[in-house]
């Protein structure tokens, strides 16, 4: 007993920790890797000459952040049903809702890259391409960092919603925990403690990777 | 080697161009000078399409640079330009800034491309800032990179968009000492610019233009000394 609170159910139940951790890590990985791929896309779009893309991405990102999203991993799910297993239909839940926020993250971040730039490419006879993917792209990078982060952070933390269709993860494994033992507040504030420290551990290799980034200044 | 005609610029319901025609030869310094908001800059970018011309030609080694199926791409490749703020590329160093036009617009090994690189930044009196990056400079270091950076593209004219206006003054004159000696060499440039002094003594003609017409085309000497229109008389009072 710590604190008139106990945790000998622990020792029994430290497994359930180990299996949840391992699928909320592999959700994350997958999402935050898809998220920014398709998120990435959804930018450039916004940022395209083609105006149905532009419309088109514009819709997405609208939609996706007006929408709560536990009831996009319901329609995922339950409304698409599709012939998939339960953890990819997961990961593209969580990979359509970030790859809207991460959009916004890096169409902001190329739009804060001086215009001169993008001038001083085409003039020396780059295409609209190459002066995206040599010049533009990279600074916009640096700028984007920080934000794609705080965005990471958040999709650690989504994964918790997919708990509710079925998924093996953290949050899924600490209920059953809270079931069996009949006891709430030990389990969850584990399971807090376990949530916190993936995303503190996160925040700080950012960081690291910031400064890294920010030595070339 | 540039021909403008029945040049429009609108922004907006701005206009800003009304109707420019000029023709720039081959190995001529053409100074352009007015006003603030009288066109130049604008009359500038539209020489390379980084403006888009509302109406008009432009007409570049015979080439209608205005008319749909021209590959600009290919043709600014010949058409330096130096900018104001310098725009060097910030994630590249000095050298790549340089070398980059060569390896990735004409496909030259980087090898050769550095070894072209670095013997233009010997010219323009920067061979020991190789490896440096653009926020390492100082603005005359800068702008002289900026116009390595155009010549390594071995262009047929350079443009150059104010380039020593943003520099502190004791700097102007290294940058101004490059183009002087670019001149020399025969290099066809057109430059906007405030410095009257260089105008009269590099450039072959002065254009003055006001409120986005040509309102003088005169000799340096002429312009400076005895210009005939009314509103040249008084704008050169106003700077020299």
């Amino acid at each position: 007993m710590i604190f008139g609170l106990s945790f000998h159910w622990l020792g029994k139940y430290v497994s359930f920790y180990v299996e949840g951790l391992l699928m909320t890590v592999q959700l994350a990985l997958c999402a935050v890797a898809l998220g920014t791929i398709f998120g990435t896309l959804v930018g450039l779009m916004r940022l395209s000459r083609n105006k149905p893309l532009v419309f088109f991405a514009t819709a997405w990102v609208d939609f996706i952040r007006g929408v709560p999203v536990i009831l996009q991993i319901y329609i995922i799910y339950y409304g698409l049903s599709l012939n998939i297993p339960d953890f990819w239909a997961a990961v593209i839940s969580l990979t359509v809702n970030s790859s809207a926020y991460i959009g916004e993250t890096v169409r902001a971040g190329i739009q804060a890259v001086d215009k001169g730039q993008m001038e001083a490419a085409r003039c020396i006879g780059m295409s609209y391409a190459k002066a995206m993917r040599l010049i533009i792209i990279p600074q916009a990078i640096k700028k984007i960092f920080p934000a794609l982060g705080n965005e990471f952070i958040i999709l650690i933390k989504n994964t918790s919603l997919v708990s509710i269709i079925g998924l093996h993860e953290l949050t899924y494994l600490s209920n059953t925990i809270r079931a069996n033992t009949y006891l709430a507040f030990e389990p969850l504030i584990i399971t807090a403690i376990v949530y916190f420290s993936l995303t503190y551990i996160l925040k700080k290799a950012l960081g690291v990777i910031e400064r890294r980034m920010s030595a070339s200044d | 080697m540039i021909e403008v005609r029945g040049l429009k610029k609108n922004f907006g319901k701005l206009e800003v161009l009304k109707g420019i025609d000029i023709t720039i030869n081959k190995g001529e310094v053409v100074v352009v000078i007015g006003p603030s908001g009288s066109g130049k800059s604008t009359f500038l970018r539209c020489l390379n399409l980084l403006e888009m011309p509302t109406a008009g030609e432009i007409i570049f080694e015979g080439i209608p640079l205005t008319s749909k199926n021209v590959d600009i791409d290919k043709h600014r490749q010949k058409i330096g330009m130096v900018f104001q703020l310098f725009n060097l590329f910030h994630n590249l160093n000095v050298i790549e800034n340089v070398a980059i036009g060569l390896i990735q617009v004409k496909g030259i090994a980087k090898k050769e491309a550095y070894i072209a690189a670095e013997k233009i930044l010997n010219r323009v009196g920067l061979s020991d800032k190789v490896t440096a990056f653009p926020s390492q400079l100082s603005g005359g270091q800068k702008q002289r990179v900026a116009i390595a950076r155009a010549l390594a593209m071995n262009p047929e004219v350079m443009l150059f968009d104010e380039a020593t206006s943003a520099l502190d003054p004791e700097m102007v004159g290294e940058v101004l000492q490059v183009m002087r000696e670019l001149a020399a060499e025969g290099m066809t440039m057109v430059v906007v610019t405030h410095e009257m002094g260089f105008a009269r003594e590099v450039g072959d003609r002065v254009i003055l233009l006001d409120s986005g017409m040509i309102i003088e085309e005169n000799t340096p000497r002429e312009m400076f000394t005895n210009p005939k229109n009314p509103r040249s008389k008084d704008f050169l009072s106003k700077v020299l």
